[in-house]
């Protein structure tokens, strides 16, 4: 059935598919419609689940541990300053191999306070073993959001994983979505059965250990395992999706890459203007390419190397930054290449970060900077569509 | 083998017990029977708990028997196997039945 | 059923020789039986039972982090809640984990009303890190954070967060304050909190023998001066109804305050000047004035 939903709709839906069982939640600007529409999906009826309106982020995610923890369907979603309060409790969601999903309104961080979109709150998060996946639209937001229970519940995985959605853009646009069967779903994940050790009075057991020096590095390389494992797990249910649902998914997705000298990388929604764009240079006869990065974590190095390998540039589009050496994407990328032989070069492009607009203005500055890689020295790292004359005053140093 | 479980679960619930703090013992209780009330005030304040309680017959017949109706009531034992030797039991004793010496090593 | 003669709590573990915590929870367990489900916030007891691979714990029982022990249970509440299964939920938090930065997980589980037991062990201060101060530091106590000097010979200069008047103005169906030498009653109030729907807050005294410094043989007769003289009352509020509320023990001759001040070290320095044991004595007398007409035997 085809519907005119906004990406948190996306996300409510899809928890509601695939019946969730608790949702701990606390709202945050882009991210409240989720719980919301839960709240109203309850309210009459459409759902049999618990909400629990917390009273911070990070008690939404200890509640979502301790549902999860009980052996029960579990998601919630946040954003921006609320991912960052749970920070703690993301590294000990994961490192006690809980498959909690949760919906992400991708959206900058204080300071100063802005409410709009950039990647720089989910990419914040990488390190604290949780699965990643960015959305390009709300079709995307809803699929990924029902595969991610699928591959975190995956016996080879007890991951938890976030599906991000960017703010206004994806959250607060209406676009039409495909929303599959109720039916259809339930075959697809199929009835939630724990496969970890649950807090049950028949078998009482210890959740949240101490872990001495002794033991600790090995619960870390489970984890690393489950996250390796995960690589296949994903493409084994985005295969399943594709032959259920008719929607194909990947985790690198190459887009006119075959003879391409400049590719250009992407994710979430400015994957769309991107591809407009590109279709457009490819009209012009240049040689350009796109790919979207679906997943993130687990990183798709292999893919990656594979689909990139006989680029001569590589442009990295990203909405996130770590001061004082670069984006995200940029880095691990490079670090990805590293390895091989033959590699393309690699540049950094800052753009659209608080919700300043992706243009093909923007894109042509990406692309001008790129073609002059292929034969001479450019920065590492690009500010593109920034007033810099009016900060490098307000530095002192004009 | 080191056994890892995911998550760091421990699913044998109270296996504590492989660790006996016994050990730990600076001072020992002893329960002089003769004494001994049976009011399981010792029993009720361990902290461990490293005191055993018994209500077989048997047990309560090796015990110097008190008078009717004492002889009902269940025995106590000190596990010194986890006593840590804190003396709340000897403390606590209101007939003064136990008796708290340096322990022997 | 009655569970009183089965352990739940299984010896082994690290706490201190004479350390008050264990015997609350042991006889909670027994008092609350199998169908239990235990969250601990970080701390001394949950450090000391559950070092892997060894566990003390013979329910389910889950540690997350040191300030959401109420925002774990709220969600093992509502897991059970959408499976129709009935079970006790109890939460355990030291004055660390409860008072400070547990305040706004346990005020928003109590708000949103959540079928948990919340028990407080109070040691006052946070002893798994070393005797720091906490806000339910006691006023005129050392510890680590609060030390006492010739700039400061008091030592702690707040008055302790008043936690169980707190809890009992969020309008708790069932809020009490109780003590393992009062053991009787301490039982009772267990039982009574088990047998209410909704949340209910235990504030229990648990003396710690290393950091209030005291001989662990003394730990129950410590406890029982706290209360005989008048200085942790025991009392209950339901529903926050503070105009009927009822004190459930009062000591037929008060003892001075300086008993129970006198074999803790942490209050070794107090001696040094006699106001400082004439102002606690006065807290003391100023309490019961006020509130003594609500013994209720």
């Amino acid at each position: 059935m085809k519907v005119m939903i906004r990406g948190n709709e996306s996300i409510a839906y899809a928890f509601k598919l695939a019946r969730v069982q608790v949702v701990p939640a606390y709202p945050i600007t882009p991210s409240t419609l989720v719980p919301e529409k839960i709240s109203e999906f309850i309210a009459n009826g459409e759902m049999k689940a618990e909400f629990v309106p917390v009273e911070s982020e990070h008690s939404a995610m200890s509640a979502a541990i301790g549902a999860s923890a009980k052996g029960v369907r579990v998601g919630t979603a946040t954003a921006s300053q609320g991912l960052a309060l749970m920070h703690e409790v993301l590294f000990i969601a994961s490192g006690m191999r809980l498959p909690i999903v949760m919906g992400i309104g991708n959206r900058a961080l204080s300071a100063p306070i802005n409410i709009w979109c950039d990647h720089q709150d989910m990419m914040s998060q990488r390190d604290t073993g949780w699965m990643q996946f960015y959305a390009e639209s709300n079709q995307e937001g809803l699929d990924l959001g029902i595969m991610a229970f699928k591959i975190a519940e995956d016996e080879r995985v007890l991951l938890p994983a976030m599906v991000g959605i960017d703010a206004f853009v994806l959250t607060h646009t209406v676009e039409p979505v495909e929303l599959p069967e109720q039916k259809d779903v339930d075959d697809f994940l199929g009835e939630f059965v724990p496969h970890y050790v649950t807090l049950d009075p028949q078998n009482p057991a210890t959740l949240g250990s101490f872990g001495f020096p002794e033991h600790f590095m090995e619960f870390k390389y489970g984890q690393w395992i489950a996250m390796e494992r995960a690589k296949k797990v994903i493409d084994e249910v985005f295969e399943e999706f594709e032959e259920r649902f008719g929607r194909k998914y990947m985790k690198v997705y190459p887009e006119f890459v075959e003879d391409a000298d400049i590719i250009l990388v992407t994710m979430g929604s400015m994957t769309s203007t991107t591809r407009e764009f590109v279709r457009r240079l490819r009209e012009q006869g240049k040689k350009v390419g796109l790919v979207k990065l679906t997943v993130f974590r687990p990183f798709p190095k292999e893919e990656l190397r594979e689909i990139l390998k006989n680029a001569k540039v590589v442009a990295v589009v990203e909405r996130n930054i770590s001061f004082g050496f670069g984006g995200a994407v940029y880095a691990e990328l490079s670090s990805t290449f590293s390895r091989m032989k033959e590699k393309p070069k690699v540049v950094d492009f800052i753009v659209g970060l608080g919700g300043r607009d992706i243009t093909f203005n923007t894109l042509n500055s990406v692309v001008e900077i790129a073609e002059k890689a292929m034969h001479e020295e450019v920065d590492e790292v690009n500010w593109i569509d920034v007033n810099k004359e009016a900060v490098l005053k307000a530095e002192g140093l004009l | 083998m080191e056994v890892i479980t995911r998550g760091a679960v421990i699913p044998e619930p109270g296996n504590s017990v492989e660790n006996k703090t016994g050990t730990w013992r600076v001072f020992k209780p002893i329960i002089h029977y003769e004494k001994c009330i049976r009011c399981l005030i010792c029993w009720q304040f361990c902290p461990e708990p490293a005191i055993l309680l018994y209500e077989d017959e048997e047990t309560k017949k090796k015990t110097p028997a008190p008078k009717e109706p004492l002889k009902r009531l269940p025995v106590v034992e000190i596990d010194y196997d986890y006593c840590k030797g804190c003396g709340i039991c000897y403390n606590e004793c209101p007939v003064n039945a136990i008796e708290f010496v340096k322990e022997e090593k | 059923m009655n569970y009183e003669k089965e352990e739940f709590f299984a010896p082994g573990h690290g706490m201190c020789a004479g350390c008050a915590a264990p015997i609350i929870v042991r006889w909670i367990l027994k008092l609350a039986g199998p169908n239990t489900i235990v969250t601990n916030a970080t701390g001394c007891l949950e450090v000391a039972t559950t070092a892997y691979p060894r566990t003390s714990w013979r329910v389910p029982w889950i540690h997350v982090a040191f300030e959401n022990a109420a925002a774990v249970a709220s969600g093992i509440d509502a897991a059970f809640k959408a499976k129709g299964e009935k079970v006790n939920i109890i939460a355990f938090g030291g004055d660390g984990g409860t008072v400070d930065i547990g305040m706004q997980a346990l005020s928003g589980m109590v708000e949103r009303g959540h079928n948990v037991l919340y028990v407080l062990y109070d040691n006052e201060a946070y002893m798994n890190t070393g005797i720091q101060r906490s806000g339910a530091t006691p006023w005129g106590a050392w510890t680590t954070t609060s030390k006492v000097g010739s700039a400061n010979p008091i030592g702690k200069l707040r008055p302790k967060k008043p936690i169980a008047k707190i809890i009992a103005a969020h309008d708790a169906p069932y809020v009490a304050t109780a003590n393992p030498a009062f053991f009787n009653d301490f039982k009772k109030k267990v039982k009574k909190a088990l047998s209410v729907e909704g949340p209910k807050f235990l504030h229990v005294l648990s003396s710690c023998t290393t950091g209030w410094r005291h001989d662990p043989s003394k730990t129950i007769e410590i406890l029982r001066l706290a209360t005989d003289t008048g200085l942790f009352p025991l009392y209950e509020i339901e529903n926050g109804d503070f105009e009927n509320m009822r004190i459930t023990y009062k000591p037929k001759k008060f003892k001075p305050v300086e008993e129970y001040l006198k074999p803790q070290g942490r209050f070794r320095h107090l001696f040094k000047n006699p106001e400082y044991i004439k102002k606690l004595q006065k807290d003391v007398d100023e309490w019961w004035a006020k509130y003594g007409k609500y013994y209720r035997p």
